[in-house]
């Protein structure tokens, strides 16, 4: 790691100030400032000097940050700065949103899952080995070209993958974009806006080098789940090389809203480690939308979702994987 | 901006506050090792990927490789050095003994931390439950159904 000064300020407005560049998503190869949340994915990219700050500025001192709450209304406002075990651990995220739990409990392990924050993985970036590799100068990192496209491919994406072929790198995003979630984003003047987390992801076509739209100086402070409609159900289901403690070569979340006679009427069926942004599978969701579900209708809806893929030389596999998981995931969800 | 010097802070580490002066940039794990002499926490991978440094920060188990020591000022943490009382090891400790649950031992410490931790949370955890809280942990000898079976035994002795 560099040399770099540490400051720990009490209030948003102070730590959106010192930031020029905000947030640990935003400053790969910059030499400014750089907000710290838990710190996982900032000290890897400290370790392998892909980012150099003059200055890192801590959220620990800005209270109220990590607070977990439900509304009058009954919508959830998750801090940016609560822990990934603290919001699986969240009694009404485990009795409302299991997806989300179910998300949260295959990202990273224990020991990180007590330190990472949801804001911070949100704003994680890519896990491309060549983007993290210190001597691949790719497009992500201004270079000439995604290594990828023609290279070791396996982890990487099977839609949107022309330009620059990432997945997005956090498996609680695919939860929380398939339940509609909003993020909150305060600026140093202290006025917030919020964005539905889907709109927040910005794919390589928009711009190469960046993975969200926060803009300088704004803090990503709190993720926002909606009331749930009355006959929600879900499901978040992944596959790693693994069980445990593994990226997912594959993850799908699903959610449903029935009506009482048991058709579908609402479907949210999104797909995560297979595109730069956590993907809806629109074609798939169509196919829900006013069926009553058994194995055939999820089956056409499986084989929907994998419309448009555009697999690279070593992972292709990902189609058949892709398949059984959302086919899976639906039946789960539908129960 | 302030030109980056050494900053002083108070972590209380296994019960005791201790002073320290270090460079923002200082990891939990080196402060521990290099500062405090407390060479129980191993740094193996020194990425979060393999858990050997796990020490618990306000009794939850955290990679301490993965957190600046600048962080921690005026927080908890409990090493290795701090889970016996005198000469008496912990039940994990015993159990680890007595089935065998460890060949090298480097990542024995770090799978020690998160096995006591988990049994602070859960008294009665099953095979499962114990491989769930050991998934961030690497053992390059191979020693895993031997540590499942020692946190099982350990439970056993504490109810």
């Amino acid at each position: 790691m560099n040399r770099f000064a540490y400051a720990r300020p009490g209030t948003l407005a102070e730590a959106a100030a010192e930031t020029g560049l905000v947030s640990e998503a935003m400053v790969a190869l910059s030499e400014g400032a750089v907000l710290m949340a838990g710190g996982i994915d900032l000290l890897d990219l400290l370790k392998s000097e892909l980012v150099t700050p003059s200055l890192v500025v801590s959220l620990r001192g800005v209270p109220g940050l990590d607070a977990i709450a439900q509304d009058a209304a009954g919508n959830l406002a998750i801090g940016a700065m609560a822990t990934l075990a603290s919001v699986a651990e969240h009694a009404l995220v485990r009795a409302s949103y299991p997806a989300l739990a179910q998300a949260l409990a295959g990202a990273a392990s224990p020991e990180l899952r007590n330190v990472a924050t949801l804001g911070g993985n949100l704003l994680q970036r890519p896990h491309c080995w060549y983007f993290r590799s210190p001597a691949h100068h790719c497009l992500r990192k201004g270079g000439g070209h995604c290594f990828a496209i023609r290279g070791e491919s396996q982890y990487h994406a099977i839609f949107d993958n022309q330009a620059c072929a990432i997945v997005h790198p956090s498996t609680p995003a695919t939860a929380l974009v398939a339940l509609g979630a909003d993020v909150e984003l305060h600026d140093a003047e202290g006025a917030a806006r919020r964005l539905p987390l889907e709109d927040f992801f910005v794919r390589p076509g928009d711009d190469l080098q960046c993975e969200n739209a926060l803009r300088p100086r704004e803090v990503l402070t709190a993720v926002h789940l909606p009331r749930l409609a009355e006959g929600t159900r879900m499901a978040h289901l992944r596959q790693g090389e693994k069980t445990g403690f593994d990226w997912p070569l594959a993850d799908v979340a699903v959610v449903l809203v029935h009506d009482p006679d048991g058709t579908c009427h609402e479907a949210s069926v999104v797909l995560g480690a297979a595109a730069p942004v956590p993907r809806r599978a629109r074609a798939a969701e169509q196919v829900l939308k006013g069926r009553r579900i058994d194995a055939m209708v999820a089956a056409d809806a499986a084989r929907a979702a994998l419309q448009g893929a555009t697999p690279l030389s070593r992972n292709d596999y990902k189609l058949a994987l892709f398949e059984a998981l959302v086919r899976r995931a639906i039946l789960a969800a539908a129960g | 901006m302030a030109t980056p010097t050494k900053t002083a802070i108070t972590v209380t580490v296994n019960g005791r506050p201790r002073h320290l002066e270090l460079e923002a940039r200082t990891t939990l794990a080196e402060v521990l090792r290099d500062g405090l002499g407390l060479t129980g926490t191993k740094i193996a991978c020194d990425r979060g990927a393999c858990a050997a440094c796990t020490v618990w920060l306000n009794g939850r188990p955290v990679c301490s490789c993965m957190m600046l020591a600048i962080d921690a000022d005026g927080q908890a943490v409990t090493t290795i050095e701090g889970l016996a009382q005198g000469e008496a090891l912990h039940p994990v400790q015993e159990a680890f003994i007595e089935h065998d649950a460890l060949q090298c031992g480097f990542c024995t410490p770090g799978m020690v931390m998160s096995s006591a931790a988990l049994l602070e949370r859960d008294p009665h955890p099953d095979a499962g439950a114990v491989r769930d809280a050991l998934a961030g942990h690497y053992c390059r000898c191979g020693t895993y159904p031997h540590v499942v079976a020692a946190v099982l035994a350990a439970a056993e002795r504490k109810s």
